[in-house]
């Protein structure tokens, strides 16, 4: 089901598509552009990364916790918000612009192929700290020991242990991210566009909303669906990072990098990333704050809207997980048709179901169901990375009890599945909460001014340049993203 | 020698105090039921773990602050003595630089010490394809190759079966004799240190006994090495 929830949309597409007569010179430059700021994001990403997961990985200090939590924060972030932080500290009114200023330079502009890469990586180094951190923790303490025993210096480490570390996992990483960059679109969005700054899935949305060529439009999906799937098989021949950094509370003990100079490497490297992730957040927050009472009713509007997608989509994805998960035991490529969601693109898809839906009945009208469909589906392979392992252990561990006591179907959800998987079914509905509650993607394709959700609305206030409002809305969206999350997540603990 | 000045290691609930002097040259055994903490006084001697209180000296030198890498000893742990991704000759190697830039003299000394312990012809071996009693030898090359006076062994061998084992202390006590290494030693099996070691240290009720002749102290255990004897 979820297969053909997938697969209908993607033949629609394909069907609709035209050849590649239909694309303009300004598309290939849209692809060309994909392709090359997905590429320089991924680098920049594990360029940066590298020193912040080793100073992680080598120092115990108080807060390295948070400062954890924290790299994990961009994820479930809302895009749009994090790009006003960035308009905020990169734009020409805050302070990079000031101090640039002060030295007489000429700050480079937020807006165009810099600011959009400049997005990326805001979203991207923490993860790529995260999964490198892992490969990291993943040397063996024995190994640490030993070298230590030998005299090892913090060289001679890097060279015999943590270079053939680095070599086996940065690859895999930099994939992760060039694959997640060719599919944006709400950064391109917000601080793209134009000749040289257009994605393809931005393309998609100006072909669809500003020219109203739906045989370009699809053809472009095409475009990105190819990419996608060239990606993908890249992929499959790299061992790609898994998980979400579980156990990164373990810090090695080391006896190489005591030297003081090292120390305050690290502990720049690990105070720059914090700045760079929290000062857009804190100048938005606190500006935001003040203008929250003021905001107009059709921001309340959107953000009701929003919940309700929101946990519209937190229950249909952690069932359709869940009924995955269990189906999956006995049919493995159930996985695979879930994690298949990864590589496609909101914007396509959301193509697609304009397409199926346009003979039956008139979309826009539908612009939210459509969007809680799509947030489903994209939501999916997150959901099943946290619930078919657990399934899989708790059939493994009480399968046959639960068969000897033939407990089946609803009565084995209600008195074993529920009680024995909430956390990672309360974690991967905080998850989609979160995800969907600030997504800007497909609605952005269909919606009118009256069913804007929150994150469009944003978006809308951005371009009028009313910045005030802007900041508080933000600030409304990531109580929204970052509370639901929290309170699936703490809701599944506690009980 | 090697002095153990009023050392306090701490570890949760657990207590181990030492004051004893351990003379250089020879084989010592340290032996004690298992939990009475011999592997962490070794730990704490080889520096991996600092002691709450008390200094450490190594021939008047007191290295209680040094890193494990700068004390005048090599250590031989239970197991991964090897780096599973490095040849027999670069592991052996790195007891010379471990940055493995080796002169030619280097070279013909690491050779010479691989022939002496009967691993010439496997120097582009990795561990994996070595037998253990290999993987033993070739990391017992590599504390020759480093020089150090002191010599520490936590358990070693113990994956060996009994004859193999057997061998490996004949080599043990060969090469300490030979470049005149004091060697302290962790063992569980009275028989090992009846076989190999001039003298041996007891640890009982938290605290660590004085070495004594491993002949005299069996020919009249005093009551600790009873009990862990089961007599």
């Amino acid at each position: 089901m979820v297969a053909a929830a997938l697969v209908g949309p993607l033949i629609a597409v394909a069907l609709r598509a035209e050849g590649w007569s239909a694309l303009k010179p300004s598309d290939w430059g849209a692809l060309r552009f994909t392709l090359w700021q997905a590429a320089v994001s991924a680098g920049l990403s594990v360029l940066l990364a590298v020193p912040v997961a080793r100073a992680l990985a080598r120092r115990r200090f108080a807060g390295r916790g948070a400062v954890i939590l924290l790299l994990g924060a961009p994820f479930i972030l809302p895009v749009i918000v994090a790009v006003l932080g960035l308009v905020a500290v990169f734009g020409r009114t805050g302070p990079v612009a000031w101090v640039a200023g002060a030295f007489g330079l000429d700050p480079p502009s937020i807006y165009g192929a810099h600011g959009v890469i400049l997005a990326h990586v805001f979203f991207n180094m923490p993860l790529a700290t995260r999964l490198i951190l892992q490969g990291w923790q993943s040397i063996p303490g024995e190994r640490l020991r030993l070298a230590a025993s030998l005299g090892f210096t913090a060289r001679d480490t890097f060279r015999l242990l943590e270079w053939p570390m680095l070599r086996a996992t940065v690859p895999g990483v930099a994939l992760v991210i060039f694959l997640i960059c060719t599919t944006s679109f709400a950064v391109a969005l917000a601080l793209g566009g134009g000749p040289r700054a257009t994605t393809v899935e931005l393309a998609i949305y100006q072909a669809f909303r500003f020219d109203f060529d739906l045989a370009r439009a699809a053809t472009l999906g095409g475009v990105q669906l190819l990419l996608g799937a060239v990606a993908a098989l890249a992929a499959l021949r790299l061992t790609l990072p898994s998980g979400f950094g579980a156990g990164q509370d373990r810090v090695v003990p080391r006896w190489d990098s005591q030297a003081p100079a090292l120390r305050l490497q690290d502990g720049v490297a690990i105070a720059l990333a914090c700045l760079f992730l929290l000062l857009p957040m804190v100048l938005v927050l606190t500006e935001g704050a003040a203008y929250v009472p003021s905001l107009p009713g059709s921001v309340w509007a959107a953000a009701a809207r929003s919940l309700a997608i929101a946990l519209g989509a937190a229950v249909l994805t952690v069932a359709l997980a869940l009924a995955m998960a269990v189906a999956a035991l006995r049919a493995p490529w159930v996985e695979v048709a879930g994690t298949l969601a990864i590589a496609a693109s909101p914007l396509v898809l959301g193509t697609g179901l304009y397409v199926i839906l346009l003979p039956v009945t008139n979309p826009i009208a539908l612009a939210l169901p459509v969007t809680l469909f799509v947030n489903v589906l994209l939501a999916l392979p997150f959901a099943l990375r946290a619930l078919i392992p657990a399934v899989r252990e708790l059939h493994a561990d009480y399968g046959r009890l639960s068969a000897s006591l033939g407990l089946t179907g609803l009565t084995w959800l209600r008195r074993v599945g529920l009680p024995r998987l909430r956390r990672p079914a309360g974690f991967a509905a905080g998850l989609t909460a979160a995800l969907a509650a600030g997504d800007l993607g497909v609605i952005a394709l269909f919606a009118t001014p009256d069913q804007a959700t929150l994150p469009l609305m944003l978006y809308q206030l951005m371009g009028a340049y009313r910045m005030e409002e802007a900041k508080a809305a933000a600030l409304l969206l990531v109580a929204l993203s970052l509370g639901l999350f929290w309170l699936f997540e703490r809701g599944s603990r506690d009980a | 020698m090697l002095e153990l000045e009023g050392l306090e290691i701490v570890q949760g609930s657990f207590r181990l105090t030492a004051d004893a002097t351990l003379p250089e040259g020879g084989i010592t055994a340290l032996m004690g039921a298992s939990g009475s903490g011999k592997s962490t006084l070794l730990a704490a001697i080889a520096g991996f773990l600092a002691p709450a209180r008390g200094r450490i000296r190594i021939g008047g030198e007191d290295v209680t602050d040094l890193a494990p890498g700068d004390r005048p000893l090599s250590m031989l742990f239970q197991d991964n003595n090897l780096f599973p991704h490095l040849t027999v000759a670069q592991n052996v190697g790195l007891g010379l630089r471990p940055d493995l830039r080796l002169s030619a003299e280097q070279k013909a000394a690491r050779a010479e010490v691989l022939a002496r312990v009967g691993l010439d012809g496997l120097e582009e071996r990795r561990p994996r394809d070595l037998s253990g009693g290999q993987q033993s030898r070739a990391a017992l090359a590599r504390a020759l190759l480093r020089g150090r006076p002191w010599l520490l062994l936590d358990e070693p061998f113990s994956a060996l079966g009994p004859a193999l084992r057997t061998d490996m202390l004949e080599l043990l006590r060969e090469t300490a004799e030979a470049e005149s290494l004091s060697v302290l030693m962790v063992t569980h099996d009275p028989l090992d240190a009846r076989r190999v070691a001039d003298r041996t240290c007891l640890i009982a009720d938290g605290t660590l006994l004085p070495p004594a002749p491993t002949e005299a102290l069996f020919a009249d255990p005093p009551q600790a090495l009873r009990d862990y004897l089961g007599e």
